[in-house]
């Protein structure tokens, strides 16, 4: 027997009903997908947009190489602090590379499954502390010792310096490059390591020649995060590193960082003509090679974990 | 022989060193502003906002800014939440071609990595165009682009993770792909969306360079989602650099709070996701 017309249309209405939900809820989803990727676009165009100014003014390159800030006259030269940033980055790598590296391969390969377990969630914490906070105990711990390491080789500093800069972002860097190095050599294939083992090599000898081996990729690709991360970081630096507008003369002399610049200067920057453009353009600056550096750095850890999915 | 199993024994030792100072620098920073917070710490601090004579150590707290930091997060959380979720089950393959999510994963990447001062600089060109102050509805649109990616990425990793078995039973019982979303893949995602959204109101609450100009700072609670509000880490950074003793003791109480908001908000999220992975089937 077939339905009554009146419960055919309900159930019609209600396969309506369903059928709209269903393009409604498509349309909202891609709805976010554009409005994110067009976000993204937009922090460029906006940034791009409001440092044209100065751009029609100098040329990119003059800007970047020359060294001469003043902006009550019109001069706006990045080098001093472009150097600044380089400078900070690279102490900061330079202390934090070898410790990740190392603190990875015992998570990977020797930490037995509990500390490992228990180490995680540890590390995760340490990448969730504010930055502030970084800079408050770099204030409080980091400043007065490295005056007091001054003092003991006779050189004379306040402490706010690029060491304590390079000492604090080290810190901050620990998590993201122990935590993608731990995966990538984690996930290099047992048979690998079972091969190397079963020719009699130690498991030293094992790590050294396939793990690392195999896993240098994505060790890079994780110190380039980690060089992204320190390089845009801002308040932690800000509060310890001098902001002096100079090139650094030594480890114990102020430096002062693009981000710093910055964060330092929004306030009185509307009053000084092209000052506000200039300082986007530094922002523009640090958004297009930070992401170029995430970019290279995600692709690689994408090619990678494709490798080991066929 | 002898010289392998030396070296071995002295990488094994430096690994070992390796990781206690990373953790040795972890609980440093922890006692240090436990030590320093506590002592700094009292009723008076956490329920009163500034007083006359404030930054030059008389009476008051810092209401404002914890109240501020919460008014702040809640709403970046609210509204990202309001994007993220629609956006984490768009990158299924039902709705988006796998390139295009792709795409948008390697986007919402980078976008992770971009400093806050970067989005901070951003939102406050917005403002200018929008003819806006510095306000909380400022301050919560820009700490939205910083939570944004944090929280879609951490739903995405989920929501990737549910079994395509799961849903084929759903689809095959005759359910769209909305019911089927809903009903099946929201659930069984359940505790690791709950995880996204407190990892993203952690980082939220803590960050300072992306409402350094889009929040501004004052001394009041805030009344409209058009006032200036103050928030903790901008507390901790304006007190801890000015020379008097006891504004700087209030940094150290600011920073203490913080920090407990954040170790509590971490702990909780894994002890809800715990909670909620009852429902979830394996």
């Amino acid at each position: 027997m077939a339905p009554r017309p009146a419960v055919q249309a309900i159930g019609e209405r209600h396969r309506n009903w369903r059928r709209i939900q269903d393009r409604l809820a498509a349309g909202w989803m891609r709805l976010a997908v554009a409005s994110v990727n067009s976000i993204a676009l937009l922090v460029g165009l906006g940034l791009l947009f409001k440092s044209w100014p100065i751009l029609a003014q100098n040329s990119l390159v003059h800007l970047l190489v020359s060294s001469d800030w003043h902006p009550m006259k019109g001069s706006f030269g990045f080098y001093a602090f472009i150097i600044g940033t380089l400078e900070v980055t690279a102490i900061a790598m330079l202390l934090a590379v070898p410790v990740c590296i190392l603190s990875a391969i015992y998570l990977s390969e020797y930490a037995p499954s509990h500390i490992r377990e228990l180490v995680g969630p540890v590390i995760d914490l340490l990448a969730g502390i504010p930055s502030v906070v970084y800079g408050l105990w770099g204030v409080i711990v980091v400043v007065p010792a490295v005056r007091a390491l001054g003092k003991a080789l006779g050189v004379a500093t306040t402490g706010y310096s690029l060491l304590s800069g390079g000492i604090i972002l080290a810190i901050m860097v620990f998590p993201i490059i122990i935590s993608v190095s731990a995966e990538v050599l984690h996930a290099v294939p047992w048979e690998a390591r079972e091969t190397a083992l079963a020719l009699g090599a130690t498991r030293w000898e094992t790590v050294k020649h396939v793990v690392l081996r195999s896993g240098l990729r994505g060790i890079l690709a994780a110190i380039v995060l980690g060089f992204a991360r320190a390089s845009g970081e801002t308040m932690a630096v800000l509060m310890v590193v001098g902001n002096v507008a100079k090139v650094p003369s030594s480890l114990f002399a102020p430096a002062y960082p693009l981000p710093a610049l910055i964060a330092n200067n929004y306030g009185e920057m509307m009053s000084i003509p092209l000052y506000d453009s200039a300082l986007l353009l530094a922002a523009l600056v640090l958004l297009l090679v930070i992401a170029a550096l995430n970019l290279a750095a995600r692709l690689t850890l994408r090619q990678i974990e494709r490798g080991y999915e066929q | 022989m002898r010289w392998r199993k030396c070296e071995e024994a002295i990488f094994k030792v430096l690994m070992v060193l390796s990781l206690g100072l990373v953790l040795a620098c972890l609980a440093g920073i922890v006692i240090v502003v436990v030590a320093r917070g506590a002592a700094a710490l009292n009723w008076q601090l956490l329920t009163q906002t500034p007083k006359g004579g404030y930054y030059l150590g008389k009476e008051g707290g810092i209401a404002n800014a914890i109240v501020g930091s919460f008014w702040l997060a809640l709403g970046a959380t609210l509204l990202s939440l309001l994007l993220s979720l629609p956006l984490a089950f768009a990158l299924q393959r039902e709705y988006t071609k796998q390139r295009t999510a792709g795409v948008t994963r390697m986007v919402l990447d980078v976008l992770w990595g971009t400093p806050s001062i970067v989005f901070g600089a951003f939102g406050f060109v917005l403002m200018q165009y929008l003819r806006m102050r510095a306000s909380l509805l400022g301050g919560i649109l820009t700490l939205t682009l910083v939570m944004l990616p944090i929280m879609t990425r951490a739903m995405d990793e989920v929501i990737r993770m549910v079994p395509l078995e799961l849903k084929e039973i759903s689809y095959a019982a005759g359910a769209t792909t909305i019911e089927t979303t809903l009903a099946v893949v929201f659930r069984q995602a359940l505790p690791g969306i709950i995880t996204a959204v407190m990892l993203a109101f952690g980082r939220g609450i803590g960050d300072a360079a992306s409402i350094l100009f889009t929040a501004g700072y004052t001394d009041y609670l805030p009344r409209s989602l058009l006032d200036p509000v103050a928030s903790l880490p901008l507390a901790i950074f304006f007190q801890i650099s000015t020379p008097i003793r006891e504004v700087q003791q209030r940094a150290y109480a600011a920073a203490l709070v913080l920090l407990i908001i954040v170790l509590v908000v971490s702990l909780g999220s894994r002890l809800l996701s715990r909670r909620f992975s009852r429902h979830i089937l394996r």
